[in-house]
């Protein structure tokens, strides 16, 4: 089923808080073979946050997970995360086209801190291929 | 100033795919599970694009010597990295270039021969 092309513009609603600790940074790092002693998350550390928004959404729309893939991602940041940063990702469908009975969609995702100030924000084409 | 990045090659296990989706919260089973990966068109368990994009991250990170340098950071997913039982390896090697007050790393991530995420580009503090 193609997803509706009414979401264009809509955003959807913040994701709940996620607190940034040391053991999330390490266990991220570690996944990817990396060490972690401490200081700044690595730079696609954010998509913790934006994919949760993503999966909100998904699960907002009824689409199924593993009908997704992953087409591009970019981040752009204000600053680094730290351990202690508590943040919020909160989503935007930006753009959506059919081509070849897939739909692409373009996300935004713009992740705050506590405070409400501005992080990071990450923007997502994700490809959805319908039932054949 | 133009500087060549050393070639670097990582292993990647389905191991670290199942510690990649715990990290991450990213669960779809196109990276755990041969059988839903082949009922979508795909060879079989592929790689998130996420985990492709955090190595090519740690490369840029390893490289600069810390992390909180990126300013920006993006790459197209163009091809899926498969990773079979047996594990996989990706590429990556690299430039980095003076752009007016920016440093630009553009790196070229390949797995198999083939470019797997395109025109990655890393945008540093000066």
């Amino acid at each position: 089923m193609p997803i509706d092309q009414s979401l264009v513009g809509r955003r959807f609603p913040p994701t709940p808080p996620y607190a940034v600790s040391e053991d999330k940074i390490r266990a991220f790092v570690a996944a990817t073979g990396g060490t972690y002693d401490g200081g700044p998350a690595p730079a696609t550390f954010p998509i913790v946050v934006a994919f949760q928004a993503m999966n909100d959404f998904l699960e907002a729309e009824q689409v199924d997970l593993f009908r997704i893939v992953h087409g591009e991602q970019r981040f752009s940041y204000e600053r680094a995360i730290d351990p202690g940063d508590v943040l919020t990702a909160t989503l935007t469908v930006a753009s959506l086209r059919q081509i070849g009975g897939a739909d692409i969609v373009g996300t935004t995702s713009v992740i705050t801190d506590e405070a409400g100030a501005e992080v990071c924000t990450g923007t997502a084409t994700i490809v959805h291929r319908g039932e054949a | 100033m133009r500087t060549e990045l050393d070639t670097r090659t990582f292993r990647v296990t389905r191991e670290d795919l199942v510690a990649y989706a715990a990290a991450s919260g990213d669960h779809n089973p196109i990276h755990q599970d041969d059988e839903v990966a082949r009922s979508v068109g795909l060879p079989g368990v592929i790689a998130h694009g996420m985990f492709t994009m955090a190595l090519a991250a740690r490369y840029v990170e390893e490289w600069v010597g810390r992390r909180g340098e990126v300013l920006t950071l993006g790459a197209k997913f163009t091809k899926p990295v498969p990773v079979p039982p047996e594990g996989a390896e990706v590429e990556i090697s690299g430039t980095c270039e003076d752009q007016g007050d920016d440093r630009v790393v553009a790196l070229t991530v390949s797995c198999n021969g083939e470019q797997v995420l395109g025109r990655f580009k890393a945008t540093l503090r000066a």
